[in-house]
């Protein structure tokens, strides 16, 4: 390109050097097309379907019944006690599944952050029940491990004087937490993990030489430093957290009564189960609203972690920044 | 003499701790240790008060499991798995290559656009996505699940192939344009042989999450393209009676992804976070 500018007249290598950049940048573009319409195909169209069959009111057994009902649907499902409890269930479920996962994650992270024998199968054996397919280990939940009579839960509780408690009708919600937290916290230790590692170590080091015990250090250099990990695996996990079905759907059907349904379930039984589309789609609009105000604070922690330069030296690619920078330059 | 009993004593927490750290191990583990367990036993070990942890070990379960649907729904759950993870590596490495080794413009913009239609919940898209594969004829077909697994995984794909990228030195690629190699060699035969780890590393997240995915299969599925998880539906009613049964079922379904994720360890927190934590 520099050639072309020196040699040519200069009105000439002007034109054909905008020529040729907007060429590049049609070349550059090119390879990332295929991935991105696929994705607004497949993502982005289905939402703009639901908010326009959220205005309509058409129900699948009864045929002919498509027709324009304006807020209908909304003044439908934002005047029933049903959707209201069921984001009372969403939010309680999200929120107390997130912060025990949070502490169960963090608590495993420190303990195999240590060196000792054995280390690498613990770390293993700890992101299992991560791995394992949730509708399985639902069941398994429900089944083996807490059946009032035969679960093993209840038998290893027994000499503490626990008896044949039905913990998926006595206590729904707390089951669904708690199979959920069991699944959760491996991913929240992962990240954890993750932060433990890019602290630098000579701190720990200067800070234990000048007396500071443990406690003191975890308390003023590793949690501030663990904050925006712990941010990150908050929002992820309530992004996530707040779509629990699998184990609503294996456990407790969203009973007994409304006890565990949550929004998704609810939404669920709308359009599976009553085929009402238009209510279905009211709810999916209230769904996704309350999903974007989450996603944009997880939004802004990740682009906070990705341009912080402190964090990024450590953890992050920062050579696809300077690249850029170049570019630019 | 003070200096002594200090080392002894921080020797004695640490093996505290390291006990400690055996013992959340061991106890987060124990479901899926159970499971596999009970998946030998015969009926009348599973069903007991108090557990049987000594039995008479069978594989009667896994053959009566296998013959009674199971096989089909792994081999839907196989096709679903396999067919979206070629696809999102296929689309996702030319994206991924247009964000990070010659970036687009506005490629920050491009990155968190695919984040955040991973952040969308599915529940907000179900209702048209069952309306239109229905009018097209699309429902109980696994190529509807292949196509919207793609969906699910690309974005996970592109940002964590991006990050193994952007690793790449820059010289090594300038260093193959200047030999003269097109965009496509310097591609096939530099960039990619690097990033092969990478690559791996990726396709087997998006299979863990693709094998385990149960919402969009329960809705769109019925008998013929049933993946696993809603072949395992049909134990919450007989729940009563089979646990050895259901456990066979469920270690068959849950290990070809324990396995994947273990080998993919390393690699796994980067799948999680987007790229975001090496």
């Amino acid at each position: 390109m520099a050639t072309t500018a020196t040699s040519a007249p200069r009105t000439l290598g002007r034109r054909r050097q905008t020529s040729s950049l907007s060429q590049e940048r049609r070349r550059r573009r090119g390879p990332l097309l295929p991935a991105l319409i696929f994705t607004i195909i497949v993502t982005q169209l289905p939402f703009i379907v639901t908010l326009v069959y959220s205005f309509f009111s058409w129900n699948l057994l009864r045929p002919g019944s498509r027709e324009f009902a304006w807020f209908e649907n909304y003044q439908e499902v934002l005047t029933g006690s049903r959707t209201w409890h069921a984001l009372l269930v969403t939010v309680m479920l999200t929120v107390g599944a997130v912060l025990a996962s949070v502490l169960v994650g963090l608590a495993c992270a420190l303990l195999v952050d240590r060196k000792f024998l054995g280390r690498g199968v613990c770390r293993t054996l700890l992101i299992a029940p991560f791995l394992i397919m949730p509708a399985a280990a639902s069941l398994l939940w429900k089944t083996t491990m807490l059946n009032p009579v035969f679960g093993i839960v209840n038998w290893v509780l027994s000499p503490l004087g626990v008896g044949d408690v039905d913990w998926a009708s006595s206590y729904p919600l707390f089951t669904i937490i708690l199979v959920e937290t069991w699944h959760w916290a491996p991913f929240m230790m992962l990240i954890l993990l993750g932060g433990l590692q890019s602290q630098d170590r000579s701190v720990l080091e200067a800070a234990r030489v000048d007396g500071a015990t443990a406690v003191q250090s975890f308390r003023f250099l590793t949690l501030p430093h663990l904050r925006q990990f712990i941010e990150l695996g908050v929002v992820l996990g309530s992004i996530y957290l707040v779509q629990t079905f699998d184990s609503i759907f294996m456990i407790t059907q969203g009973g007994p009564g409304t006890a565990t349904t949550n929004l998704p379930f609810e939404l669920y039984q709308t359009a599976f189960r009553s085929f009402d589309v238009g209510e279905a789609a009211a709810l999916g609009v209230i769904v996704v609203i309350l999903t974007i105000i989450i996603a944009t604070y997880a939004l802004r922690v990740i682009s906070r972690l990705f341009t912080d330069p402190v964090v990024a030296s450590r953890v992050l690619d920062v050579s696809a920044y300077r690249r850029n920078e170049e570019v630019a330059a | 003499m003070s200096e002594s009993r200090m080392v002894g004593s921080s020797r004695l927490s640490g093996t505290m701790l390291a006990a400690l750290g055996w013992a959340a191990a061991l106890l987060m583990f124990f479901p899926v240790f159970w499971m596999v367990l009970t998946a030998f036993k015969h009926e009348r070990d599973a069903f007991t008060s108090p557990p049987k942890f000594l039995f008479e070990p069978t594989l009667e379960q896994f053959d009566a499991v296998l013959s009674g649907g199971l096989e089909s729904a792994l081999l839907n759950s196989l096709w679903s798995t396999v067919g979206s993870t070629v696809l999102v590596v296929a689309l996702a490495l030319p994206a991924a290559y247009a964000l990070s080794i010659r970036p687009v413009e506005k490629w920050t913009d491009v990155l968190f656009f695919f984040l955040s239609t991973r952040m969308l919940p599915v529940v907000g898209a179900i209702v048209p996505i069952y309306i239109i594969a229905r009018d097209i004829g699309m429902l109980d077909n696994i190529w509807t699940l292949v196509v919207l697994y793609t969906a699910m995984n690309l974005p996970i794909a592109v940002w964590m192939l991006r990050s193994f990228m952007s690793e790449v030195p820059t010289e090594v690629l300038e260093a193959a344009r200047v030999d003269g190699a097109t965009l496509p060699q310097e591609a096939r035969k530099v960039l990619f042989p690097m990033i092969a780890p990478g690559i791996a590393a990726t396709a087997l997240i998006c299979v863990i999450f693709a094998w385990n995915e149960f919402f969009l299969a329960v809705t769109l599925t019925a008998v013929r393209a049933q993946t696993v998880p809603v072949y395992l539906v049909g134990f919450i009613t007989s729940e009563g009676a089979f646990w050895a049964r259901l456990s066979a079922a469920a270690t068959l379904a849950a290990v070809p992804v324990l396995l994947c994720g273990w080998v993919a360890q390393r690699y796994l927190v980067r799948g999680l976070t987007l790229g975001a934590i090496k």
